[in-house]
């Protein structure tokens, strides 16, 4: 008697702490999709941005890059990165296509041998041209690409971990930060890489308000805790008006941007 | 001279009344000790630091120059673990599973941040305009037998993986682990990946034993130090076994034996106290400290233990008497020889390595308070102890004191043959000592019973090199790295360095931009060239960079400016000399064939070893000379005579030579612990020089002697004492001639062949000399009446 009753309470408490895990996992992706149809039907933008690569004693090097892209619901956004300096990478242009499921499709022009590469690859996880960013970070944030569960719900701060559901993600995961009353915005991430030690963090400030709806945060800082690099993006102003279609997207218009 | 004459004879009444101090509060004396000993010893704390650092100094331009490299590239530790499988073949679907599983729990290691092996190499290949990037085998049990055969194909052939990851013929493989110390502890860091590598390897080992596993790599290196540095400590403890057996057989007595234990137990506790409060930590040559202590601390004891129970047993003085005769004839003796063995110890801070500085320090102040234990605390102890003895028929005696009489009646008679023989003798030693070559390969510090240096051999022998040097190759502007002038001219560096027979890999980035063209071009052989326009050199270095795996970034190549690229080449296990050759003949090689700004000097941990050696050589000349002088001072003014005190640079110096001449015979290869010898054993040697000098004057100043008659004197009453120290301190180098690290080890033969040539040379040479320089004995032995000299025993 005794012993079914204890079985009673273990299965309860296991039953429970279940319903907990259940809980805070639905309760997490609920977050993540409310932050996506926050920002759903911004169409496309453009913006023109720096990227500024700091090295552990503070040298610093620096880039510029415009950065179109096209909003897709079926599928991942597409989108077309041009650099515009350093003078003798000017006019290199990576075009990439996000899939919610699957690796991406890219392709790279290069304007010294005027001839475009698609690039097949799925090392999502290497840095994008140096910067402490990872293609993963600044890849479209698909709700399939992540496993969630809501941490805790602070003066308005919601706190997700997401873990990536691709085994060749750089990561264990992410917690991510959402600002519930500005649209879930995300207002920081810290990232864990594959031993769970803190690698990275990123903070998202200046954030502006585009047509009463888009929050774009205007700098973006990216620590790597364990090479002590830091990444800051600066952007312009976002161009949410200029109206970009599939035809701004092909290996044609990868050519044109390069000029 | 009257006033030193002054100066001996207050010193003798002062020793007078400081044993009679000493015995009269006995009681508070060793209660002062003891509370003096512990608490310095509470102040102390004993760390040990592994990181092979800080064999270098902070001025070392080596260590400068290596250190600024690092700042403008990344700065790596590794772990390489390299498997062997027993069929002789890594491309089978089971190997390769296995190699991919051991990576990804290599990824779990602590501060890692990258991972190297054949499984997750970034394969790129051609195909037209499409360009494929993918791990060389990932998900390998999916792999069908053709494309394990294929994968054989690509990694084969693979310049990044042949040589540094991948043998040859396909039968021995390597994991890079990468770690990115913090560098806040090393005695933290360093310890916890090795504990997480090894963990994981021996479950490795149990899963898959068709495996054999070697390691290596700047990790387990200091893992080595760190470790070796305990076990030499650990040497304390056999130390301590020999401390006590020496002195119960020298004294037959055990209140003797306790009191000398501890007088060298509260030096060595001092000396801890004295590590906690300079913040110290110890490396392996520091760690061998307590060895030194207490080897050198024993003698002190003993020299006051045996005249007291000599005068208590031969002349049947009370235990008091005796105590205060023996205080009064060792205090001088015992201050002057704590004196020349502490300066001895501080020359060492000449040197341009600071484990020995550490070494140097501790010492001299283990010595110093050793000095004071061996007046205060033990003859407070003597005298609280109910030491008895009888008193013996002086016959026991006799027949020692007859040997050490014949030898030195023989010895009184032959002077000229003897000199000659010895200063020919000498002299050759000294031509052979010539013939030693400096060599300070890092791995070789380990010998053959150190996993360390057998799985580092393996490793050389079987896959690749350990040693490597790096240049950091300028290209004059920002950006400049594109030009197409550098990177032909770096191109050709890395196909003369190729050449070069002691290369075994060069990885360049000419390399990188060679391999990015053909990649653009569909994989045309032809093109395996770099770019001919600056454009297409930058557009493909950003191609490039977009295609780096997790973990890698260009900054591991290049500097954040894009002006200086890294190259670094893999050679074989070469001695230090031919490695500054190597590296020479690199940097003379860009002198003469490339602009000034590409020029550059070749740097490395292996390079900053080699050169260590020569380094600590040039800076500790200085020293040694300024220790010869001060410590022929020293004697000048203890024997109060000019010309003995130089005629004793002799018998000081030439064992040194001796000792080196043997060696020379014996291994011929020295190594930067070895330099600190000459300096250590002259502060050593010293005293048995002091000893006999000054019962020489006493017998011609007290006596009238002349002296060959005095030359006879001193063999009868220090030949006993001198071979007894000089047995002490040959078995407490012997203990440490024991350790596994060559710097201890080597440093502790010489010495040993030092210390017995020293007693050789003092029992031979300096009485030959003795009688030759004093031919004109009226002259030299003043009738003037003299009191009770300084130095007796």
């Amino acid at each position: 008697m005794k012993n079914i009753k204890i079985l009673f309470a273990l299965t309860a408490l296991i039953f429970s702490d279940n319903l907990l895990a259940q809980d805070a996992a639905s309760k997490g992706l609920e977050v993540a999709k409310a932050a996506e149809k926050a920002d759903l039907g911004f169409g496309s933008s453009v913006v023109d941005l720096q990227m500024v690569l700091k090295n552990k004693n503070g040298q610093t090097s620096e880039r510029t890059l415009t950065t179109r892209t096209l909003e897709l619901t079926e599928d991942g956004d597409k989108s077309l990165i041009t650099f515009n300096s350093p003078k003798d990478v000017k006019g290199t242009a990576t075009l990439t296509f996000t899939h919610k499921v699957g690796s991406d499709d890219q392709w790279l022009y290069l304007p010294s041998i005027k001839r475009v590469k698609r690039i097949s690859s799925n090392n999502k996880s290497g840095p994008f041209v140096g910067s402490e960013f990872a293609y993963e970070d600044l890849s479209s944030q698909e709700v399939e690409k992540y496993t969630y569960k809501f941490l805790k719900e602070e003066n308005g701060i919601i706190t997700v971990e997401q873990d990536p559901v691709d085994p060749k993600s750089g990561y264990t995961k992410r917690l991510v930060q959402y600002n519930k009353s500005k649209g879930y915005r995300i207002e920081k991430v810290e990232f864990y890489d594959r031993k769970g030690a803190l690698l990275k963090t990123l903070n998202y400030g200046n954030y502006k308000l585009y047509k009463n709806k888009f929050w774009r945060a205007l700098e973006l800082h990216m620590v790597n805790h364990q090479s002590r690099k830091e990444t800051k993006l600066i952007f312009g102003e976002y161009d949410f008006d200029i109206q970009l279609t599939d035809e701004s997207f092909t290996e044609n218009a990868l050519k044109r941007a390069g000029r | 001279m009257n006033a030193i004459k002054r100066f001996g004879n207050k010193a003798n009444r002062f020793a007078i009344k400081w044993a009679e101090f000493v015995i009269k509060y006995k009681w508070p004396v060793l209660i002062a000790t003891i509370v003096l000993a512990f608490g310095l010893a509470s102040k102390g704390k004993m760390e040990f630091d592994g990181d092979y650092h800080v064999f270098f100094s902070k001025s070392n331009p080596e260590l400068e120059a290596f250190d600024a490299l690092q700042e403008k590239y990344t700065k790596d530790d590794n772990v390489l673990i390299v498997l062997s499988p027993k069929n002789k073949n890594i491309f089978t679907k089971e190997n390769l599973i296995a190699i991919e599983e051991l990576t990804a729990e290599s990824w779990n290691t602590p501060y890692s941040s990258r991972v190297d092996a054949i499984t997750n190499f970034q394969h790129t290949s051609a195909e037209g305009d499409d360009l494929y990037v993918d791990d060389l085998s990932y998900e390998s049990h999916l792999k069908t037998d053709e494309e394990i055969q294929e994968i054989k194909r690509k990694a084969l052939k693979e310049p990044l993986l042949v040589d540094r990851l991948l043998s040859k013929d396909g039968s021995v493989t390597a994991i890079n682990i990468t770690v990115r110390l913090p560098g806040e502890d090393s005695a933290v860091e360093i310890p916890e990946v090795t504990a997480f590598t090894r963990n994981m390897i021996s479950q490795f080992r149990e899963k898959h034993p068709d495996f054999d596993i070697h390691t290596s790599g700047l990790v387990p290196l200091n893992t080595a130090f760190f470790e070796y540095s305990q076990k030499d400590f650990m040497l304390t403890g056999i130390m301590i076994i020999i401390v006590i057996l020496t002195t119960l057989i020298l004294t037959r007595s055990i209140f003797s034996t306790i009191s000398t234990l501890l007088v060298v137990l509260f030096s060595l506790i001092s000396a801890v106290g004295f590590l906690g409060i300079t913040g110290i930590k110890l490396t392996p040559p520091s760690a061998v400290f307590p060895t030194m202590i207490l080897t050198l601390a024993v003698a002190d004891s003993i020299h006051i233990l045996i005249t007291m129970l000599q005068k208590m047993r031969k002349e049947g003085l009370s235990k008091k008497e005796a105590l205060v005769e023996s205080m009064r004839l060792n205090f001088m003796p015992v201050l002057i020889t704590s004196l020349t063995t502490v300066i001895g110890f501080l020359t060492m801070n000449f040197g341009d390595v600071p484990p020995f500085w550490d070494l140097g320090n501790i010492t001299a102040f283990g010595m110093a308070m050793a000095f004071l234990y061996s007046t205060t605390t033990l003859p407070a102890l003597m005298a609280i102890f109910p030491v008895r003895t009888k008193q013996r028929v002086v016959k026991a005696g006799s027949e020692n004191r007859g040997l050490y009489t014949r030898l030195g009646a023989y010895v009184a008679e032959n002077p000229v043959k003897l000199s000659i023989i010895s200063l020919l003798i000498i002299g050759l030693m000294a031509f052979t000592a010539t013939k030693n070559r400096f060599n300070d390969e890092f791995v070789n510090y380990f010998d053959e019973t150190v996993k360390f240096r057998t799985d580092t051999d393996y490793i050389s022998e079987n896959l690749t090199g350990i040693y490597n040097v790096e240049f950091s190759v300028g290209a004059g502007e920002s950006g400049g790295i594109n030009n197409p002038e550098y990177l032909r001219k770096l191109n050709e560096f890395e196909d003369w360095l190729n050449e070069q027979p002691e290369v075994i890999h060069v990885n360049a980035f000419s390399e990188v931009a060679r391999r990015v063209n053909r990649s653009m071009h569909g994989d045309d052989e032809a093109y395996y060239q770099v770019p001919g326009n600056r454009e297409e050199a930058a557009q493909y270095l950003l191609l490039y960079e977009l295609s780096l795996p997790f973990g890698l970034d260009l900054n591991n190549q290049i500097n954040v400016d894009k002006s200086e690229t890294r190259l670094t080449v893999t050679i074989e296990n070469v001695d230090s000399a031919s490695m500054i050759a190597f590296s020479k003949r690199a940097e003379n090689w860009l002198k003469q064939n490339t602009p000034e700004y590409m020029h550059a000097i070749g740097v490395s941990p292996t390079l900053m070893f080699s050169k260590l050696g020569f380094r600590q050589a040039d800076s500790m000349f200085k020293g040694n000379i300024i220790a010869l002088i001060l410590i022929s001072l020293v004697l000048m003014l203890a024997l109060r005579n000019f010309k003995l005190g130089l005629l004793s640079i002799i018998p000081n110096v030439t064992p040194v030579l001796v000792g080196f001449g043997l060696w020379a015979l014996y291994k011929a290869q020295i190594n930067t612990g070895m330099v600190i010898v000459f300096g250590m054993t002259l502060g050593i040697i010293v005293d048995d020089t002091v000893h006999f000098m000054s019962k020489f004057l006493r017998a011609q100043r007290e006596y009238g002697y002349d002296a060959r008659q005095a030359v006879v004197y001193a063999f009868e009453t220090v030949g006993k004492a001198l071979v007894t120290t000089t047995i002490v301190l040959i078995v407490g180098f012997a203990v440490l001639a024991q350790s596994h690290f060559a710097l201890n080890s080597y440093m502790a033969q010489i010495t040993l062949i030092i210390i017995s040539s020293a007693l050789i040379i003092d029992f031979i040479l300096l009485p030959s000399l003795l009688i030759l320089t004093a031919s004109k004995p009226k002259a030299v032995a003043t009738p003037e009446k003299v009191q009770p000299q300084v130095i007796k025993s």
